[in-house]
């Protein structure tokens, strides 16, 4: 229900009115949708859109970050050296002490 | 298609499981609230990504599943009133009532149709003056600004015509339901990224810091939902606690106040029943008073319904993630997304149907 698909706004609509209609391509499909809760919206930039509105502007600066902090995350482990435990993703043995609950 | 392709390469995603293993020292459980996430995780097998020391449970965030049994009866009950449309989401038309569902009342002769969004409820009320339309409206904080431009415009255009039969719910209460529950499990979240785009994480941070559990308001891609993962992970084994911002492409502190001015101008919170939870203070959104001319359920009187559920679905349990899908008798096997007993298995975004899609024969994970 929650679904938002990004995608790029090629016509901002008329301005100046309570509820701007845009348009927005999507994989090469361009649909009608509402601008209102975006207003800071250009045409070319991306939008993600739930329902035929759209509810944000996507910041290309903050979509970088999923890949920056893997980056990070990977030199901090390297520093540290290599885990304890087996290093590849799967179960891990031993013994592990009980979660508060 | 940008913004998503790129968060679903399968190099970095193994990146990210190597790092969750490095980090996990001790078992885990954590909740992913909306289950748009649920979907996303077991169609990516992210579940098999992980150390078996952590467990994801999945939360209650399907507004179709938590939409009470009598509303639906009562939905059914003005669909079959004579010289009324009734439109909804396409979900919300095969949930289970106490007899029949939607779409089987419009078998039956009612007129029941789908639409893409609230405007489009409204556009059909302006082309049939002769008739009452009624939107069925559902869902979370995403949905319900949209919803409630609907209003505003019928407002503006002056249809009497136009009424909404509102089941809206809101994420925080539910969190906080399930976090003061003695049989609760959760050790961290990750919060549901579009409800966040909307409000912001502001109303999370008290939540966070009342119970002390990491709260991470995360996308719904792979990368998003592994790197979500590797934040609340990396706070629980630290024992700390607080809000981090995963999704920060759409998610700020403050959410999109253009929306929020929206939703205060036409709903505040109410009370509000969760099917198979009861009922969380403050949970849900009503019309405000001085719009309830627009509420469907004052203006159609439908008498009194008497809702039946059925008695071998655990939607609740499974809602409040007490348990999965496969540990119910009926999965697969009375209750299928064509003959759904409950609601989980009728959403695109239930539990139930994500595992029946994604999951049937697997070996379940403990």
């Amino acid at each position: 229900m929650c679904l938002g698909v990004p995608g790029k706004v090629v016509d901002l609509g008329e301005a100046d009115t309570p509820m701007p209609m845009g348009r927005v391509e999507f994989g090469g499909i361009v649909r009608e949708v509402c601008l209102a809760c975006t207003p800071e919206a250009k045409v070319g930039d991306y939008v993600l859109v739930h329902a035929g509105f759209a509810i944000s502007t996507v910041s290309e600066a903050d979509a970088q970050q999923t890949f920056e902090y893997l980056r990070q995350i990977e030199a901090l482990n390297d520093e540290l050296g290599a885990p304890e435990g087996p290093t590849d993703a799967g179960p891990r043995d031993g013994a592990m002490p009980e979660p508060d609950s | 298609m940008k913004y998503v392709d790129e968060y679903r390469r399968e190099p970095e995603a193994k990146r990210y499981a190597k790092a969750i293993a490095h980090t996990v020292t001790q078992p885990w459980t954590v909740m992913e609230i909306c289950g748009g996430q649920t979907h996303a995780i077991m169609k990516f097998g992210l579940e098999q990504l992980l150390p078996a020391s952590v467990t994801l449970v999945h939360g209650p965030g399907c507004p179709v599943c938590v939409t009470p049994i009598e509303l639906i009866d009562r939905a059914i009950a003005i669909a079959q009133r004579p010289d009324t449309i009734l439109t909804s989401f396409g979900d919300m038309l095969r949930v289970p009532g106490s007899e029949t569902d939607l779409l089987g009342a419009k078998s039956a002769g009612a007129d029941v149709r789908m639409v893409y969004g609230a405007l489009d409820a409204v556009k059909i009320a302006r082309n049939h003056p002769d008739r009452q339309v009624v939107f069925f409206a559902v869902g979370f904080e995403t949905t319900a600004p949209g919803n409630a431009m609907a209003v505003i415009q019928a407002e503006e255009l002056g249809l009497d015509n136009f009424s909404i039969l509102s089941s809206h719910v809101r994420v925080p209460p539910a969190m906080e339901a399930l976090l003061g529950a003695p049989d609760n499990v959760v050790d961290g979240f990750l919060a549901a990224g579009h409800v966040c785009t909307i409000m912001g994480y502001r109303e999370y941070e008290p939540i966070a810091e009342k119970y002390r559990v990491p709260i991470v308001p995360t996308g719904f891609e792979p990368l998003d939902l592994l790197q979500g993962l590797h934040m609340v992970l990396t706070l629980l084994e630290a024992g700390r606690y607080g809000v981090q911002n995963q999704y920060r492409r759409s998610v700020t502190r403050d959410g999109n106040l253009h929306a929020q001015r929206m939703l205060a101008r036409v709903f505040e919170p109410c009370d509000r029943q969760w099917r198979g939870v009861g009922t969380i203070p403050a949970s849900g959104l009503k019309l405000r008073a001085e719009l309830t001319r627009f509420d469907a359920e004052q203006r159609f009187d439908v008498g009194q319904v008497t809702a039946r559920e059925s008695e071998v679905c655990i939607a609740g349990a499974i809602l409040k993630g007490l348990k999965k899908p496969p540990q119910c008798p009926a999965f697969g096997v009375e209750c299928t997304p064509d003959k759904p007993l409950g609601a989980p298995m009728v959403s695109t975004e239930g539990a139930c149907s994500a595992y029946f899609r994604y999951a049937r024969g697997q070996n379940e994970r403990t």
